[in-house]
C-alpha cells in the first residue's frame, strides 16, 4: 500500500517538472528570433554622448547607432561608417567627410523620419555637445562627459555643410587622434528631424529616452532593472548595400594624415588609409533576429547561471572565478583578448592629506600589487606600470613601478606628519568591469594592507549610479576604478584620466590637475611622428611616477561568454558589445 | 449576520489606519533627512527646500500631514519610485499581482495534495503509509525556503536542464499586462504562439510553484492529518460505527466535513507564511514580484517605495485572513455569534 503510495507522490512532483521539460524541446524556429543579452546593470541613458559608463554604451552605442567612423574590431583601423570617406588638408585641420546616402533613421511608434541621413544630423550631432549655444545642449544635463575629458569642443573651429552630404570640420589645433575620437562609441550621430519635432512638441529630453538612430536596432521599450527590448531596423543602411558602396568619386585621395598612430599600431604605416564602402558591408552585419533583448542581472552569478539554461545567449562581463567553469562548458564559448584598459587605484588629491605626494607614495608602496593581481585577477591580467597597456603602441616597457616597501611607506607616512591610526576611506566601485571584477575584495586586502602601516581603511559603496555621482563631487578619499579605452590612442588614456579638463567631466577620479601633464599632453598631439609622440609619453610616465596621482594596478584581459549558437560574435577591444550580424541557430 | 460584518469592517480599517500610521511614520524615522526621504531630491538651497516642503506639505502639523497621506494612498497618488521614476502604484500594480499569482498557485498545490494526503494519513494513522507521509512532510516541512529553492534550481536548472530558473516568462514574449496573472494574460493576448508562450510560462511557474508549495504542502498534510485524528475519536463516530455503518459512509457522512472545519482557520494564518515565502523565492527566481521589488528597493534606498511597499504587502495580508476569518465564520456554525473578530 505504502509503495503505491510513494509512487503516487513522486507521479505528482514530477508532473509540473514534465510540463517544464516538454516546453524545452519545443523551442522552435521562434527562439532563433531574438537574442538575449544578460547584461550587468541599467543604462543612464540611451544616448553615449552623456556618459561614459560602457553599461551605457553597450546598450545604445553599437545597437542604435552609427557613427561617422568605425574601428575595425579586427585590425583597430579606422573604417568608413557612415562617412564613406574622408579628406584631411595638408595642415591636418580641416577634414573632410562624404556621407553615405540613402541611410534610414529608425522608424518608431514616436517617430516616423521623413528624409534619410545626412548633412545636417551630423552638424546636430556635433553641436549638440560641442557648442554651449546649442538648444539641445542643456538638455538632459549639458554634460558631455567624453568630449569634455578630451577637451574635443574647444578644439573645434566648425562645423560646415558643404552640401547636403557633406561635411567640413575645422579643428584650431593639430589633433592626431581627432578621427578615432570620432570612430568612439560616444561620437554617434542622432536625428535632427526628430530634434525638430522634440522641440515643437516642447519634449526635447525625450531625445535621449526615446532614442533613434540609423544603427542595425531600434529601441522598443526599457523597464528599469528588468530589461530593455530592441527591434530590428528594417532599412538599415548595411543591408541595403549588397548592390555595392557607391564610393564618392568627386574626392581625391590625396593625403595621408589620418591617424598614423592607428596605422603603426597595425604595423601597416605609411600605406594610404583613405577608406572607401567596401571595407564592411551586406550579409555580415545585417541583423537576422527580430528581436534584441538585454535582460538586465545585476548579479554575475545569475548572469552565469542563466547562460549555462540557455535563458540568456551572451552575458556581460564573466566573474574570473567563473572563467572556467565557462571553459568546462561544451556548449558555451568564451573569448578572450587583451583589453586596453586599466585599473588603478586613484586618490583624491584635492583633499589633504592626499594632496601630498610623498603620502600617495606611501600608501602605493604599502600595497602588494602582485598579490592583489592573484587574488583578484586570478592572474587574466598584467601588472600595470604606466596608465598605458601593453597593445598600446607608445606602451614604455623599462617604465618606474612602485614597489612594495612597508617601511618606506611607514617612514614617508611619519614624515609627512600623518599619525598611526590615520583613518581613510576606499570606494570600491560596485559594478565588475574587466579591469576590476571584483572592487570590494580588492578594497579589503587594501585594508589590509593599510591596516600594516597604521593607516585604517574604511570600505565604501554605493549602487553605481549613485557612486559615479558622489565620485563626481569628490566626496572620496580614494577610489578603486578603472578606464577601458574608447580607441587605441594614448591620448584616449592620458587626457581623460588625469588632465585638468576631466575633473569637471567626471572622469579625472584623483581630481588631479597640473600645468605640465596638460602641457605635455598637448605638445604629443602637434606631431603625427610616433616618435617623437612617444618621447613624450616617456616624460608624461616620469612624471606620473613622481606625483603618483593614481597607483596603476592592472591590465585584464577582456573576456565575453556567450552561447554556441550565436554566430558572428566579436569582442571589440574599442568599446561596446555589438549584435549587429549577430546570428542565431538553435 | 450584518453584525458580524460590522464587527470585521471596523476591525479591518482600524488595522489599516494603524497600518497607516506606522507607515506614515516611517518617513521620519528612516535615516537621513525627511524631506530628501520623501522626494529622493537634494534641494541646492532654502528657497527651492522651502519650495519642496510646501509642495509635499512638510510644512504643517504631522496631523495635516497624514491627512494628507490617507488621502492621497485613497485616490491612488502612492507617489514615485526615485530610482525609476515611476508612479508607484503602477510599479505595484505589476508586481504585486505576480507574487499573489505565485502565492495563488502553491496554495492550490497545498490544497490538491495536501489535504488528500492529510486525510488518507489522518484515516490510516499510525500504519506504515502514514509514519511515511507524517515524517515526509515534516522533513519537508523543515525545510528552509530559501535553501530548498536553491536545491530545486541546482538540480534542475543547472544540473537536468529542465526548467528555466529566472523570470516568468522568456523575454521575447510581449504579454501585455491585463490582469497581472501572466497565465491569463497569455490567454487574453494576441501573441502568435500562444501555445509555446504558455508552456514557456509554465516552465517558469514549475519551479518556484514547488518551491513555495511543497512547504504549504507539508503544513497542510500535518494540520488536516491532525484534524482528522481528533474527528476520528468523537464519540458520534463511535456512535456510527456501532450503527453499523461502512467506513467509507462514516468518512463522507461524518469526518470529510467535520474535520475541514478546523483547517480553514489555520489555513488563515498560512497565508502569511505563504506571502512571505513567496517573497524569499521570487529574490531567488528572478520573479518580478513584490518581495524581489522591496528588496531592490531597500538596496536602492527608497524610501517612498518602502513605504507603500510596506503598506501593499500588509494590506493584502490582512485583507485576505480577514476575508478567510469571515468565510469561515460565516460557514461554521459552532462559533459563536458574538465572539469578536481577530485578525
Amino acid at each position: 500500500m505504502s509503495h503505491g503510495l510513494v509512487k503516487r507522490l513522486s507521479l505528482c512532483i514530477c508532473t509540473a517538472l514534465l510540463v517544464a521539460s516538454c516546453a524545452k524541446q519545443n523551442k522552435q524556429a521562434f527562439y532563433n528570433t531574438g537574442i538575449i543579452y544578460c547584461s550587468e546593470s541599467n543604462p543612464v541613458t540611451f544616448n553615449p554622448q552623456l556618459d561614459t559608463s560602457s553599461t551605457t554604451s553597450d546598450a545604445s552605442s553599437h545597437q542604435l547607432y552609427d557613427r561617422l567612423l568605425d574601428f575595425d574590431p579586427e585590425s583597430g583601423r579606422i573604417v568608413p561608417s557612415l562617412a564613406s570617406s574622408w579628406l584631411v588638408s595638408d595642415d591636418g585641420l580641416t577634414y573632410a567627410f562624404q556621407l553615405r546616402k540613402d541611410v534610414w533613421f529608425h522608424n518608431t511608434r514616436y517617430f516616423t523620419p521623413t528624409r534619410n541621413f545626412n548633412a545636417d544630423d551630423v552638424i546636430f550631432s556635433i553641436d549638440r555637445w560641442r557648442l554651449r549655444s546649442h538648444p539641445y545642449h542643456y538638455v538632459s544635463g549639458g554634460r558631455y562627459p567624453y568630449f569634455e575629458s578630451i577637451g574635443l569642443a574647444q578644439n573645434i573651429a566648425s562645423v560646415e555643410r558643404v552640401n547636403g552630404y557633406r561635411v567640413e570640420i575645422t579643428l584650431k589645433r593639430r589633433d592626431s587622434s581627432f578621427l578615432a575620437n570620432l570612430a568612439t562609441d560616444f561620437a554617434v550621430i542622432l536625428s535632427e528631424e526628430y530634434a525638430n519635432q522634440l522641440a515643437q512638441t516642447g519634449t526635447p529630453g525625450k531625445i535621449d529616452e526615446l532614442p533613434v538612430g540609423t544603427g542595425p536596432f531600434k529601441f522598443d521599450s526599457y523597464r528599469k532593472d528588468h530589461f530593455i527590448k530592441f527591434l530590428r531596423h528594417d532599412n538599415y543602411w548595411r543591408d541595403q548595400m549588397e548592390d555595392g558602396p557607391t564610393i564618392d568619386e568627386a574626392l581625391s585621395y590625396n593625403n595621408t594624415v589620418e591617424s598614423a598612430n592607428q596605422e603603426v599600431e597595425n604595423g601597416q604605416g605609411g600605406e594610404d588609409t583613405v577608406q572607401d564602402g567596401t571595407a564592411q558591408n551586406g550579409d555580415e552585419t545585417r541583423p537576422v533576429v527580430e528581436q534584441l533583448i538585454f535582460d538586465i542581472t545585476p548579479r554575475s552569478s545569475l548572469r552565469l547561471a542563466k547562460l549555462m539554461t540557455g535563458e540568456c545567449d551572451a552575458t556581460a562581463f564573466p566573474a574570473q572565478t567563473e572563467l572556467e567553469v565557462i571553459r568546462a562548458k561544451e556548449d558555451l564559448t568564451l573569448a578572450e583578448k587583451p583589453g586596453l584598459n586599466i585599473g588603478f587605484w586613484a586618490f583624491n588629491t584635492q583633499r589633504p592629506p592626499f594632496d601630498n605626494p610623498d603620502v600617495r607614495r606611501a600608501l602605493a608602496a604599502a600595497i602588494d600589487k602582485n598579490t592583489l593581481l592573484e587574488a583578484v585577477y586570478f592572474d587574466s591580467a598584467t601588472r600595470a606600470k604606466t596608465l598605458l597597456p601593453a597593445a598600446s603602441w607608445a606602451f614604455q616597457n623599462d617604465a618606474d613601478d612602485t614597489a612594495y616597501n612597508p617601511v618606506l611607506a611607514r617612514k614617508l607616512l611619519a614624515d609627512a606628519g600623518v599619525k598611526a591610526g590615520f583613518s581613510m576611506t576606499i570606494w570600491a566601485m560596485p559594478v565588475e568591469r574587466s579591469y576590476n571584477p571584483n572592487a570590494t575584495k580588492m578594497a579589503e586586502l587594501i585594508q589590509r594592507y593599510l591596516r600594516d602601516v597604521g593607516v585604517e581603511a574604511t570600505i565604501v559603496s554605493y549602487d553605481w549610479t549613485t557612486f559615479r555621482r558622489h565620485l563626481q563631487e569628490g566626496l572620496h578619499d580614494s577610489v578603486l576604478i578603472g578606464w577601458s579605452a574608447d580607441n587605441g590612442d594614448p591620448d584616449n588614456f592620458y587626457r581623460p584620466l588625469l588632465s585638468c579638463g576631466a575633473i569637471p567631466s567626471g572622469t579625472n577620479r584623483a581630481m588631479w590637475c597640473s600645468e605640465d601633464y596638460d602641457k605635455l599632453l598637448n605638445d604629443a598631439l602637434q606631431t603625427d611622428d610616433i616618435e617623437e609622440r612617444t618621447a613624450i609619453y616617456r616624460q608624461v610616465n616620469r612624471l606620473l611616477y613622481e606625483r603618483l596621482p593614481l597607483v596603476p594596478i592592472a591590465h585584464a584581459y577582456r573576456y565575453q561568454a556567450y552561447r554556441n549558437e550565436l554566430e558572428g560574435m566579436t569582442i571589440n577591444p574599442f568599446g561596446g558589445v555589438r549584435f549587429g550580424g549577430v546570428k542565431k541557430a538553435l | 449576520m450584518i453584525q458580524i460584518l460590522v464587527r470585521y469592517c471596523t476591525l479591518f480599517i482600524l488595522t489599516l489606519l494603524v497600518l497607516a500610521i506606522i507607515s506614515f511614520s516611517l518617513a521620519y524615522l528612516f535615516p537621513g533627512d525627511t524631506l530628501e526621504n520623501l522626494t529622493g531630491l537634494v534641494p541646492q538651497n532654502e528657497i527651492q527646500r522651502a519650495a519642496l516642503e510646501r509642495q509635499f506639505k512638510l510644512d504643517q502639523p504631522y496631523i495635516f500631514q497624514f491627512f494628507y497621506y490617507v488621502g492621497n494612498l485613497l485616490t491612488g497618488d502612492w507617489g514615485y519610485s526615485f530610482t525609476s521614476g515611476l508612479p508607484l502604484r503602477e510599479e505595484v500594480g505589476i508586481a504585486m499581482p505576480a507574487t499573489i499569482e505565485l502565492a495563488t498557485y502553491a496554495m492550490l498545490m497545498a490544497l490538491f495534495i495536501g489535504i488528500p494526503l492529510g486525510y488518507y494519513a489522518g484515516i490510516r494513522s499510525y500504519s506504515t503509509s502514514d509514519h511515511l507521509i507524517n515524517s515526509a512532510s515534516i522533513t519537508t516541512y523543515s525545510f528552509p525556503v530559501f535553501w530548498f529553492a536553491l536545491l530545486l534550481i541546482l538540480v534542475f536548472s543547472l544540473q537536468l536542464d529542465a526548467a528555466p530558473l529566472s523570470g516568468r516568462i522568456s523575454l521575447l514574449y510581449n504579454i501585455e499586462p491585463v490582469s497581472g496573472f501572466i497565465l491569463i494574460d497569455i490567454l487574453l493576448s494576441d501573441v502568435e504562439n500562444k501555445t509555446l508562450a504558455f508552456k514557456d510560462a509554465l516552465s517558469h511557474l514549475a519551479l518556484p510553484t514547488f518551491a513555495i508549495g511543497a512547504i504549504a504542502t507539508a503544513s497542510m498534510i500535518r494540520i488536516t492529518r491532525r484534524s482528522v485524528i481528533d474527528v476520528k475519536h468523537r464519540p458520534y463516530i463511535a456512535a456510527a460505527i456501532s450503527r453499523g455503518l461502512s467506513s467509507w459512509q462514516i468518512f463522507f457522512r461524518h469526518i470529510l466535513r467535520n474535520a475541514l472545519l478546523p483547517i480553514l482557520p489555520l489555513m488563515a494564518i498560512q497565508i502569511t507564511t505563504l506571502i512571505t515565502n513567496a517573497m524569499i523565492v521570487e529574490t531567488l527566481f528572478s520573479w518580478p514580484g513584490i518581495g524581489n521589488w522591496l528588496i531592490q528597493a531597500i538596496y536602492q534606498r527608497d524610501y517612498p517605495a518602502l513605504r507603500i511597499g510596506m503598506m501593499a504587502v500588509s494590506t493584502v495580508v490582512i485583507t485576505l485572513t480577514i476575508l478567510v476569518d469571515l468565510f469561515n465564520r460565516m460557514i461554521d456554525p459552532s462559533r459563536e455569534k458574538y465572539e469578536r473578530a481577530t485578525v
